[in-house]
C-alpha cells in the first residue's frame, strides 16, 4: 500500500477515525480524573458523534478503502447517518437518567462509542473479514452495556445471556464465512458475487449463506433467533435498551441487505426463500406475542421482532424499490422506536419510582396529555394506520413485495399487522378509556424534546416524505 | 371556475378549527363556550364553502372539476383532489351534518369537551377527504385514518361497553381495508399509476379484475355493513355518544357504497358483473334478515342501526343493477339515509338525554307532553319506511326499479324489505310516543328545547323537501352517473366481443 492509497484511505474513513480517537481519549479523560466525570464523558461524546456526522454529511466522498475492505458509498453514508442520528439521541436521553439507572460511569458513553464505531465499520464493511471484526467490536462493546449496572442481577442476567447467545451467533456466522470462503475462495463482496457468477452455486456454498444469515439474523432479533430479545430488552437498564433497540439493528440491516444484494446476487434464489420464511416467521410471533405482555419493554421486544419482519418483506423483494423500502422502514423505524422509548424513560413517578407496567400508563391523557398524545401518535403509528409514518413505511416495502410477486407474503403481512394493531390498541386504550391510578413526575426537557420531535416526525410524514423518499431512492441506486 | 384551491380549504378548514382549539383551555364554562362557538363556527363555514362547491360545480361536465394536483411522495403518488358528480354531494352532505352534532354535544358532553370537539373536526377533514380524493393512495389514507378519531370517540365518550365496540369496530374495519391495500398496490404495479382518473381508464385483465374487486369488497362491504359482516355496527352504534352514531350512519357508512360507485363498478365492470348475482343475494338477506332483526329489538338505537344496515342493502342492490335508475337510487338513498338516519338518532338523543336509558320499554305515551318531538320523530319514521313525499321515497323506488330491470327476483324480494321496514319502524314509533303516559319517570319531560328545535327542524324540511322535489340531486349526479353506466356497458360489450371474435 502505497502512501497515496493510504491517505486516501484515511480520508473516506474520517468519521470512523474520530469516532475512534475520541472514544480513546474520554476513556483517558474518564481515567484520570475523579468520580464525577460521567456527566462531562457524555457530554464529549454527544459532541464527537455529532463532529463525525457533520464530517460523514459535509466531506465524505465515494469510494473504496484498504484494498477494498471498506466502503464508502450513498447507501452506506445514509445508514450510517442514521446509526448517528440513534446514537446521540440515545445518549442526549441517558443525560438526565443515568444516575436513577445507575449507569453513571464514564465507561458507559465511552462503551457507546465504540459500539457506533462499530455500526459505522459494519455499515461500510465490503469485505467478509471486516464484516467479522466490526460486527465483534459492535457487539462486545453492547455484552458489557447490558449488564453495566453490576449490581442489578436482572441486568448481569441480561448481559450474560446476550453475551452466550451472542458468542454462538458469532461461531455461526463465522463458520457460515469460513464455508463461503471456501466454496469461492473470496471474502470481498464483489469477489464473491463474480466467482457465483463464474461457477455457479455450490451446495457447501449455500450451506455458507444459511449460515451467514442466521448469524444476522440474530443481530436484527428476526425469528428464529429472537429468543435473546424480550430478556436483554426487558434486563437491561432501560437507556440501554433504548439503544438496543435503535441503530444496532439499522447497522445489523444494512450489512444483511449490502451481503445479499451485492455478494450474493447471483443466488437469489436460494437467499429469497430464507428471507421470506424469516420475516413471516417475525411478523407473525412480534404481532402474536406481543398481546400477552404485561411489561412495556417486552412489548417493545415482540413489536421490535414484527417489525424486522416487516423491514425484510423489502428484502425479500430483493428489487430497488424493495431496499428503497427497506431504507425508510428503518429510518421510520428508528425514529419511532425513539421517542417510544423516551415516553417510557418518563415513565417516573413523583417518589422517583420507574414502572414498567403497561397498566401503569392508565389515565394518562388526563394526568400528561401532551405524552399522552404523542405515544397515542406513535402507536398508530407502529400499528401502521395512515396518515401516520408507520403506514408509509409498511407501504412501501408491501408495494415491493407485491411487485415482485410474493402475494402470500404480502398477504401474511398485512394479516398479522392486523393482529398486531390489537397490542398498540391496548396501550391506547389504557391511556383513553381507563381512569388514571397515579401521575407521573414531570419529564425531564431533553425526554420531552425527543418524544416531542419524534412525534412531529411522525404526523408531519405527509409533509417531509417526498424528500425523505428520494434520498432514500438515491441511497438505493446504489445497490443497481 | 375557481383558480383558488376551494377543495383543499373545504377539506383542511376543518383542522384549522382543530389546531384553533388546541389552544383553548377548558376549566371554566366560559373556556367551554368559547370551544363550542369555535366548533359550531368553523363546521358552519365549511358547511357554507361546501355549499359554494355545489354551486360551482357544472352539473354538465361529466367529468373531474375543481382539480388540484401536486407531487407528493414520489414513485407516482401525488396529493391530486377533484369531484365529480357522484362525488360533490357528499361534501355538503358531511358538512352539513357536523353543525349538528357540535349542538347534539352542546350539554351531553360533560366531560374532555376539548378532545371530543378535536376529534370531530379531525374526523371531518378525513371524511371530507374522502370524497374528493383523485389518488387512490390519497383516498386510502383519508379513509383509513378515520378509524383513529373514531376509534378514540367511541372508547372515551361511550356507553357502558365502550372499549368492546371500540375495538371491534376498529379491527373490523382495518381487517377488511388491508385487503383493499394490497389490491392498490396491485393496481399501481399493473397499471403503473395511483391516479383515479388514470386508473379508471385502465383495462384490468379479468382475471386480476376477480381478486381486485374481491379484495375491495372485502374493505367497502364490511365499510358499509353488508350481512354477514355488519355485526360491528349495532355494537358501535349503541356504545357511541349521540354525536358519535350520527356521523356513523350519516357518513362512515356512505364511504363503503361511494367505494363501491368509484372503484368497484367503473374500474372491474366485468368482475363487477360476475359478482352481481352474489351481491344481489347478500343484499336481500341484508333487507329481508336485518328488518327482521330490527323487529325485534329492545333497544331503540340498535334497532336504528339495523334498520341502517337494511337500507345499505338497497343501495348495494342499486349499484350492482348497473343502470341508470339504480344508481341513481343509490346515490340518492346514501343522501337521504344520511339525513335521515342522522335525524333518527339525534331524535333518540333528545331523550336519552332526559331519561338515560335507550330502552325501547322505558317509553310511551311521549305524545301527550312532547307534542313538537312526536311530530318530528313521526316525519322521520315516516321517510324511514319510504313513505311517499319524503326522501326516503325516492331512493328506495328508483333503485327497486333499477333492480326490477336487472333482475325481477331480486326486486320481488326486496319490495318485501319495505313492508318490513313499515313494520318495525312504525312499531317502534307506537311503544315509544302513543299508549297512555303511565310511567312517573316521563311525566316530567319537557318538550323540545330551542337547541332541540333548531336540530331538528331543519332536518325535518329537507326530507320533505328533498321528497317533493329530488330534482336538485339528480342534476348534479345525473350526467357522471350516465357516463358511469355507459362505460360499465361497453366494457361489459367488449369483453363479450372478444369471447365472441375468440370463438
Amino acid at each position: 500500500m502505497t502512501a497515496e492509497t493510504l491517505f486516501a484511505s484515511l480520508q473516506l474513513s474520517v468519521p470512523e477515525l474520530i469516532l475512534a480517537v475520541g472514544a480513546l481519549v474520554l476513556l483517558m479523560v474518564g481515567v484520570y480524573s475523579s468520580e464525577r466525570a460521567a456527566p462531562v464523558v457524555t457530554g464529549l461524546s454527544v459532541a464527537v458523534l455529532i463532529v463525525a456526522g457533520l464530517w460523514l454529511v459535509l466531506n465524505t466522498g465515494d469510494g473504496e478503502a484498504y484494498a477494498g475492505a471498506f466502503l464508502s458509498d450513498p447507501f452506506a453514508k445514509f445508514m450510517k447517518v442514521l446509526a448517528l442520528i440513534g446514537s446521540v439521541t440515545v445518549m442526549i436521553m441517558t443525560i438526565g437518567q443515568a444516575r436513577a439507572a445507575q449507569i453513571d460511569r464514564f465507561e458507559f458513553p465511552v462503551l457507546l462509542l465504540l459500539a457506533t464505531l462499530g455500526m459505522l465499520l459494519m455499515i461500510s464493511a465490503n469485505d467478509l473479514i471486516s464484516l467479522y471484526l466490526s460486527l465483534e467490536l459492535q457487539s462486545l462493546a453492547l455484552y458489557v452495556v447490558a449488564a453495566i449496572n453490576r449490581d442489578s442481577v436482572r441486568s448481569t442476567e441480561a448481559g450474560l445471556k446476550y453475551f452466550v447467545l451472542g458468542a454462538l451467533s458469532s461461531g455461526m456466522l463465522l463458520y457460515g464465512m469460513s464455508l463461503v470462503y471456501g466454496f469461492t475462495g473470496h471474502t470481498g463482496f464483489d469477489e464473491i458475487a463474480a466467482a457465483l457468477t463464474a461457477e455457479g452455486r455450490s451446495l457447501g456454498l449455500v450451506f455458507g449463506l444459511v449460515f451467514i444469515l442466521a448469524g444476522l439474523a440474530f443481530k436484527i432479533s428476526a425469528v428464529p433467533f429472537h429468543m435473546w430479545t424480550p430478556d436483554v430488552y426487558e434486563g437491561a437498564p432501560t437507556p440501554v435498551t433504548a439503544f438496543f433497540a435503535a441503530a444496532p439493528k439499522v447497522a445489523a440491516m444494512s450489512i444483511l441487505v449490502r451481503i445479499v444484494i451485492e455478494a450474493f446476487e447471483p443466488v437469489v434464489a436460494d437467499w429469497q426463500q430464507i428471507v421470506v420464511f424469516i420475516s413471516i416467521a417475525s411478523m407473525l410471533l412480534g404481532a402474536f406475542a406481543a398481546i400477552g405482555q404485561r411489561n412495556i419493554k417486552r412489548l417493545m421486544a415482540y413489536s421490535s421482532i414484527g417489525h424486522m419482519g416487516y423491514a425484510l418483506v423489502g428484502l425479500a423483494a430483493g428489487s430497488m424499490a424493495g431496499v428503497r423500502g427497506v431504507i425508510l422502514y428503518m429510518l421510520i423505524y428508528m425514529v419511532m422506536t425513539l421517542g417510544t422509548f423516551a415516553c417510557i424513560l418518563a415513565m417516573r413517578r413523583k417518589d422517583g419510582e420507574h414502572v414498567e407496567g403497561i397498566d401503569d400508563l392508565a389515565g394518562l391523557s388526563q394526568t400528561n396529555p401532551f405524552m399522552a398524545t404523542v405515544l397515542t401518535i406513535l402507536m398508530f403509528s407502529l400499528a401502521g394506520i395512515p396518515p401516520l409514518a408507520g403506514f408509509f413505511a409498511k407501504y412501501f416495502v408491501f408495494v415491493a413485495a407485491i411487485e415482485a410477486q410474493l402475494y402470500g407474503l404480502a398477504i401474511i403481512g398485512v394479516l398479522a399487522s392486523v393482529v398486531g394493531a390489537y397490542y398498540y390498541l391496548r396501550v391506547i386504550k389504557l391511556m383513553w378509556f381507563d381512569e388514571a391510578k397515579g401521575e407521573f413526575a414531570r419529564a425531564a426537557s431533553e425526554l420531552r424534546l425527543v418524544y416531542g420531535l419524534s412525534g412531529l416526525f411522525v404526523l408531519g410524514y405527509v409533509l417531509i416524505g417526498g424528500p425523505l423518499g428520494n434520498a432514500a431512492e438515491a441511497a438505493a441506486r446504489t445497490f443497481f | 371556475m375557481t383558480d383558488w384551491p376551494v377543495l383543499s380549504a373545504v377539506t383542511f378548514l376543518p383542522l384549522v378549527g382543530a389546531l384553533l382549539l388546541l389552544l383553548m383551555r377548558e376549566d371554566s364554562a366560559n373556556g367551554r363556550r368559547n370551544i363550542l362557538n369555535i366548533s359550531l363556527l368553523t363546521t358552519i363555514v365549511v358547511f357554507g364553502l361546501s355549499l359554494y362547491v355545489w354551486y360551482q360545480f357544472d352539473s354538465s361536465n361529466p367529468g373531474f372539476q375543481m382539480i388540484e394536483k401536486h407531487e407528493w411522495l414520489g414513485t407516482g403518488i401525488s396529493y391530486h383532489l377533484g369531484i365529480d358528480g357522484i362525488s360533490v354531494l357528499f361534501l355538503p352532505l358531511t358538512a352539513f351534518l357536523m353543525p349538528f352534532c357540535v349542538l347534539a354535544s352542546w350539554v351531553t358532553i360533560e366531560k374532555r369537551l376539548k378532545e371530543y370537539m378535536i376529534a370531530f373536526l379531525l374526523l371531518e377533514t378525513l371524511m371530507l377527504g374522502v370524497f374528493v380524493s383523485l389518488d387512490i393512495v390519497l383516498f386510502y389514507v383519508f379513509f383509513e385514518a378515520g378509524l383513529i378519531p373514531m376509534f378514540i370517540i367511541i372508547g372515551v365518550w361511550g356507553g357502558k361497553d365502550r372499549v368492546y365496540a371500540s375495538y371491534k369496530f376498529f379491527l373490523y374495519t382495518l381487517l377488511g381495508s388491508v385487503l383493499m391495500l394490497l389490491a392498490i398496490m396491485a393496481m399501481y404495479w399493473q397499471a403503473g399509476t395511483t391516479d383515479i382518473t388514470e386508473l379508471l381508464k385502465y383495462n384490468f385483465p379479468r382475471q386480476m379484475q376477480t381478486w381486485l374487486w374481491l379484495a375491495f369488497f372485502a374493505s367497502f362491504a364490511v365499510k358499509m355493513p353488508m350481512w354477514p359482516v355488519h355485526t360491528w355496527l349495532p355494537d358501535a352504534h349503541v356504545q357511541a355518544p349521540t354525536a358519535g352514531s350520527v356521523i356513523l350512519a350519516g357518513i362512515l357508512l356512505k364511504l363503503g357504497g361511494y367505494g363501491f360507485l368509484r372503484f368497484s363498478l367503473p374500474m372491474f365492470p366485468l368482475a363487477s358483473d360476475y359478482f352481481a348475482p352474489f351481491v344481489y343475494t347478500l343484499s336481500i338477506i341484508a333487507i329481508i334478515y336485518t328488518s327482521l332483526v330490527a323487529m325485534m329489538q329492545s333497544d331503540i338505537k340498535k334497532l336504528i342501526a339495523y334498520s341502517s344496515v337494511a337500507h345499505m342493502g338497497y343501495v348495494t342492490m342499486g349499484t350492482f343493477a348497473a343502470n341508470i335508475q339504480g344508481v341513481q337510487g343509490a346515490i340518492f338513498q346514501m343522501l337521504s339515509h344520511g339525513i335521515v338516519s342522522g335525524a333518527l338518532f339525534l331524535c333518540v338523543g333528545v331523550v336519552y338525554d332526559r331519561l338515560h336509558t335507550r330502552e325501547i320499554a322505558a317509553y310511551g305515551g311521549l305524545v301527550n307532553n312532547m307534542p313538537k318531538y312526536a311530530v318530528a320523530f313521526m316525519v322521520f319514521t315516516m321517510a324511514n319506511v319510504g313513505l311517499p313525499g319524503t326522501s326516503g321515497f325516492v331512493g328506495e323506488v328508483l333503485t327497486l326499479v333499477g333492480a326490477f330491470r336487472a333482475n325481477t327476483w331480486v326486486a320481488l324480494f326486496a319490495t318485501s324489505g319495505v313492508i318490513l321496514s313499515a313494520a318495525y319502524a312504525l312499531w317502534l314509533y307506537r311503544r315509544v310516543i302513543f299508549g297512555a303516559l303511565e310511567k312517573d319517570s316521563l311525566k316530567t319531560m319537557l318538550d323540545l328545547s330551542t337547541r332541540e328545535k333548531v336540530i331538528l327542524y331543519p332536518l325535518v324540511i329537507l326530507t320533505i323537501f328533498f321528497g317533493v322535489y329530488p330534482a336538485p340531486v339528480f342534476d348534479a349526479t345525473a350526467a357522471s352517473v350516465d357516463l358511469l353506466v355507459n362505460n360499465y356497458a361497453a366494457a361489459l360489450q367488449a369483453a363479450q366481443d372478444v369471447a365472441l371474435s375468440v370463438r
